[in-house]
């Protein structure tokens, strides 16, 4: 049986966004009130999902997706693309992530655009299913599509409701991503002529493409492993190509930032776990060096720089959006470290940590806007002593700043100490290396706190800003509940994320002892922190895809009784 | 001399069909007042369409395909293909003629006449396989296009733009009767089957047969506006009226490609060693020339000019996959599909960015400036999403159609193993999106200077929908596309070109 829950979700936002098409465009409060119904619609139309997803967490299907819909073959067969949709447990917290974020931020424009209201929901909403759909998408053609298509609106809400250097802006982070993706789009196509190969047949299928990875001769897989990484890289952005991310941040209006930051940054890090990581493992286990370091080596380097620099310079900036723009880089940083931690801590708390980022940092630009709705500024030194005049405002802001600088109890502590423990059982130099990032975050945060809030209201024109209305209020009532949730029980989240980590660790290192799998919470179990050094595997045993058949201690267990979700 | 046969009669029904249409548009002009010169328009369709059901004839007639006129004309899929789309190019062009025309107090019967006769020269050229015949086909084709391209007479650009198109359009054509005929030298025949076999009976490196290839390869290469040949194409398609300017980007552009696919794969096949290189060097350098001078224009249509011929660097590169890999290997097989899915779309495509500009000319503004763009969301919202979308058809953006024809393009490149020329074309698409994105900016993004709405003809509003919903089709749903296109080629499978081939 088909259930079409996914195709649902996937186009729930482009039906609103086509119904819009038929609202005369001076009717703007009935093309509020229609855009918010559908993104509400479309989040509460994700929420069934919850417990189906839940039930069949521990499930083990033959490709390790679930909720599959379509087949490989039925768009178009003549080049073998089909509409093939499927989730494991990352894409599903991706896909509530981005459905939840969605409504959170369709809600936060209500007062925020004045001109082109119209043009603006339906962009919002078109952007929406693209983003669902490369979360979704089983096959590399519809994936691309999706990724591409999703592009354009993007483009148009930074280029149309941006800030003065929109243009400039807007153009930077068009060109920036489409070099990424068509260079991917190249990869795409190597896997792919490469699967006729070796089997004859020519399909775009994702898992169909898994089976013949390990064939790929390692002196392409590193081409490969290059293209799709400039594309996820940008995405990201990873350090030397993050010079799109505060332009575009800082000009997008803020529903877009909280989309952007929130979602979009996720697709580069969703594409390292998807993509990099199953189809090029011989590239990351590798021992050939390029300036003597490894390619995962690379990798791992230019993560913690990311996480140094990003927060170094979030302490220098003077504007409140270029603050959080640049804390994402740092943010991402430590996400793009857990994954080439390359074990099950690390993968698991990166995914975690993307979901916490999107929370956190689509609430710090939430933030961020509500001020600059009320003061038209975002220069830090405009402000002073706004906690005597918003007092509802500066405490969510508080919660807020604190999640993101991972104070435990929040979310993002859950996150980054899972990352940087899975890190520090690989090399515990690595993990040295990130932790000042924390320490950073807690800095710059906390100054532009004290430099906000505290003291008396210094600014004349600051003494009138009325507190949050209830509507404001609403956006981040979902924020701060998940911020909560997982800071205090993050062991559902770990659960779901469980078998699909521990399958891509299996299929990057085969052999990689992963102990019994504790019920959900690596850090605080005691029998977790002895994990050997595993070998690294030879290249040539990667022609055996050992991990990716074979389920040893995972196959074995019984799925666990429901636990409250 | 012999009668025709009842098979060469209908073979050149199409054609002739054409060209009575035109001979009865030009006198019927004489009798219409200045009102009703839409008539000569309905004409000009009327026989479009007319052709287009004796093309469809002979399809259902002779499927395997069908040769006449002492094996000079071959009417094989691969023909039927081009001429559908010239005759589309032809009737989308038409559509959008008329209130332009009347704008420019231009409404003459012989501008269809002479449409409707180039659409006869580019029959001649995608069917011929006589090098005769492909010629008289090329010249009725250029000549008709010269005085289109000439028609606004009070206009200096316009006059200019013909007079330059024609000089060196003759200087071309020139050179390439002088490389086909050491060919007819080299083989004593003017039939290309002939042809290729006496070529590759030689010595490949025998300096008659390079030069003799060479030179061809210069009338070819010029027909299709491809770098260091392509002077005249930024001048021609600024000056010409701007629905001939769209006509030649497409229809005129899809017959030189069918002539040189004629020639250089039916044909000069054996010799594929030696020109391959050729066409790399030419294809980067039409890319590299044409991408950054489109980046400096501020006049729409010397951009989409100079994107025109950016997109023929991109489909050379489909060329050079085929050249280099061996017939029916995939790199081959989806290099010759990339080109004529690429002249499908693209037609589409450029017309429908083509439809907008020439909407835009008024009775006191040109409109083809890019000022005259600016905030053309505020002015005409509908055409303005219209021509973002076949400007990101245009970049190769999915889900709009050019994303097709770049996948095939990049697919027949990974398949031959040209990965180089991949990432060179990557890098150039970079180019491309950076200026279609300041059409767009311009569009969405700045003010308008004007305030009036956009008044639009029936025929301009038929002509946008058609190619904006031909554009979305093939864009989400490619798989009857892709058929069609393998369809037409499955000619390798004919008993007429197997039989040519050996």
């Amino acid at each position: 049986m088909q259930s079409h829950i996914l195709s649902i979700i996937l186009f729930t936002p482009l039906v609103g966004a086509l119904v819009l098409l038929f609202v005369p465009k001076e009717n703007k409060d009935a093309i509020r009130w229609i855009a918010n119904i559908f993104a509400l619609g479309g989040f509460l139309i994700s929420i069934p999902l919850v417990p189906m997803f839940w039930a069949l967490r521990f499930e083990i299907t033959p490709t390790h997706f679930k909720f599959l819909e379509g087949s490989a073959n039925n768009w178009i067969p003549s080049i073998g693309a089909g509409y093939n949709l499927g989730i494991d447990g990352i894409s599903f917290l991706l896909i509530m992530l981005t459905t939840l974020l969605g409504w959170v931020s369709i809600l936060s424009s209500w007062t925020a655009i004045e001109n082109r209201v119209k043009e603006y929901y339906v962009w919002f909403l078109v952007l929406q299913t693209g983003m669902l759909g490369v979360f979704m998408a089983l096959d590399f053609f519809l994936f691309f599509v999706f990724w591409e298509a999703m592009l354009v609106p993007m483009y148009l809400l930074i280029g149309i409701w941006g800030g003065p250097r929109k243009l400039y802006a807007a153009i930077k982070f068009f060109l920036y991503t489409l070099l990424g993706s068509v260079m991917m789009l190249l990869g795409i196509l190597f896997l792919y002529f490469h699967h006729h190969t070796v089997t004859g047949v020519f399909t775009f299928s994702i898992p169909e493409l898994y089976k013949t990875a390990p064939q790929i001769p390692f002196h392409a897989a590193i081409w490969l492993f290059l293209a799709f990484f400039l594309g996820f890289a940008i995405k990201v952005p990873m350090f030397p190509f993050h010079t799109w991310l505060p332009d575009a941040h800082v000009e997008a209006p803020t529903a877009g930032s909280v989309i952007l930051a929130g979602v979009l940054l996720k697709m580069g890090t969703y594409g390292f776990v998807r993509f990099s990581l199953p189809f090029f493992p011989q590239v990351l286990s590798s021992t050939a060096t390029f300036l003597s370091v490894t390619a995962r080596g690379w990798m791992i380097g230019i993560s913690l720089v990311g996480i140094i620099y990003g927060a170094l310079v979030s302490l220098m900036q003077k504007d409140m959006k270029k603050l959080v723009a640049y804390s994402s880089v740092s943010h991402l940083g430590f996400c793009t470290l857990g994954i080439f931690a390359l074990n099950p801590a690390g993968l698991s708390g990166s995914v975690l940590q993307q979901i916490n980022h999107g929370i956190s940092t689509g609430a710090l630009f939430l933030i961020v806007g509500i001020l600059y709705e009320r003061r038209h500024t975002r220069e830090i030194a405009e402000y002073g002593g706004i906690s005597n005049v918003m007092p509802v405002y500066a405490t969510i802001t508080m919660i807020m700043f604190l999640s993101s600088m991972g104070l435990p109890l929040l979310n993002g502590f859950v996150g980054e100490f899972t990352i940087l423990q899975g890190t520090f059982t690989e090399n515990w130099k690595w993990a040295a290396w990130a932790a000042p990032g924390v320490v950073l975050a807690a800095a710059y945060l906390l100054w532009l706190y004290q430099r906000v809030f505290f003291g008396t209201v210094t600014n004349p024109k600051n003494e009138k800003l009325h507190d949050l209305t209830p509507r404001e209020v609403l956006t981040f009532v979902p924020l701060v509940i998940m911020a909560f949730w997982i800071g205090l029980y993050p062991k559902p989240f770990f659960q779901i994320l469980e078998q699909p980590v521990n399958q891509i660790v299996q299929t990057v290192r085969p052999g990689y002892p992963i102990p019994g799998y504790p019920n959900a919470y690596p850090t605080v179990n005691a029998q977790t922190a002895p994990i050997a050094a595993p070998a690294q595997p030879e290249v040539t045993s990667m022609t055996a895809p050992a991990g990716r058949a074979a389920k040893p201690a995972h196959a074995a267990r019984a799925p666990k009784p429901k636990g409250t979700f | 001399v012999p009668g025709l046969s009842p098979v060469e009669y209908r073979l050149m029904l199409p054609m002739v069909e054409l060209g009575i249409f035109a001979l009865g548009i030009l006198m019927i002009d004489l009798m219409v007042p200045r009102e009703w010169k839409w008539i000569n328009a309905a004409g000009a369709f009327l026989g479009v369409l007319f052709s287009a059901l004796c093309v469809w004839q002979i399809q259902t007639l002779f499927p395997g395909g069908a040769i006449g006129f002492s094996h000079s004309l071959l009417v094989d899929r691969f023909a039927i293909y081009f001429w559908y789309l010239f005759l589309a190019g032809a009737a989308i062009a038409i559509l959008m003629s008329v209130r332009y025309l009347d704008v420019e107090n231009e409404h003459h019967g012989e501008y269809y006449a002479l449409l409707l006769l180039s659409v006869i020269g580019m029959m001649c050229m995608a069917a011929g396989i006589d090098i005769v015949l492909i010629f008289i086909g090329l010249e009725l084709m250029a000549i008709s296009t010269y005085v289109l391209v000439g028609f606004l007479r009070r206009d200096r650009r316009s006059n200019e733009a013909a007079l330059k198109y024609l000089l060196l359009g003759a200087f071309s054509s020139g050179i390439f009767a002088y490389g086909l005929s050491l060919f007819y030298g080299l083989s004593g025949s003017t039939n290309l089957t002939n042809i290729a076999r006496a070529v590759a009976a030689r010595n490949p490196h025998d300096p008659v047969v390079i030069i003799a290839m060479l030179t061809t390869m210069v009338g070819l290469l010029f027909k299709i506006a491809a770098i260091p040949f392509h002077q005249w194409a930024p001048d021609a398609y600024e000056g010409a009226p701007t629905c001939i300017t769209g006509f030649m980007s497409v229809a005129v552009k899809a017959a030189a490609w069918a002539m040189l696919l004629r020639i250089l794969v039916f044909g000069l096949f054996p010799l594929r060693a030696t020109y391959t290189p050729v066409i790399v060097f030419v294809s980067i350098a039409t890319m590299t020339g044409a991408n950054f001078a489109a980046l400096t224009q501020s006049n729409t249509k010397r951009l989409l000019a100079y994107s025109s011929i950016a997109h023929v660097g991109y489909m050379l590169l489909a060329f050079v996959a085929m050249g280099t890999s061996e017939p029916n290997s995939p790199g081959f097989a989806d290099g010759f599909k990339g080109i004529l899915i690429y002249l499908l779309v693209y037609t589409f495509m450029n017309l429908g960015a083509f439809a907008v500009i020439t909407s835009l000319r008024n009775r006191n503004v040109i409109g083809d400036e890019l000022d005259d763009i600016a905030g053309l969301y505020s002015r005409a919202p509908v055409e303005a999403v219209l021509m973002l979308l076949f400007l990101l058809s245009l970049a190769g953006i999915p889900p709009a159609a050019g994303f097709l024809g770049k996948y095939y393009i990049f697919l027949s490149l990974i398949e031959s193993q040209h990965y180089w020329l991949a990432a060179a074309a990557v890098f150039y698409a970079l180019f491309g999106l950076y200026y279609y994105l300041k059409i767009a900016n311009a569009m969405f993004m700045r003010e308008s200077m004007e305030t009036e709405r956009l008044p639009i003809s029936l025929g301009m509003r038929v002509a946008l929908g058609i190619t904006a919903l031909a554009t979305i089709v093939i864009g989400v749903y490619p798989e009857p596309f892709i058929r069609t296109v393998n369809w037409s080629l499955g000619i390798a499978q004919t008993p007429h070109v197997a039989a040519m081939l050996k």
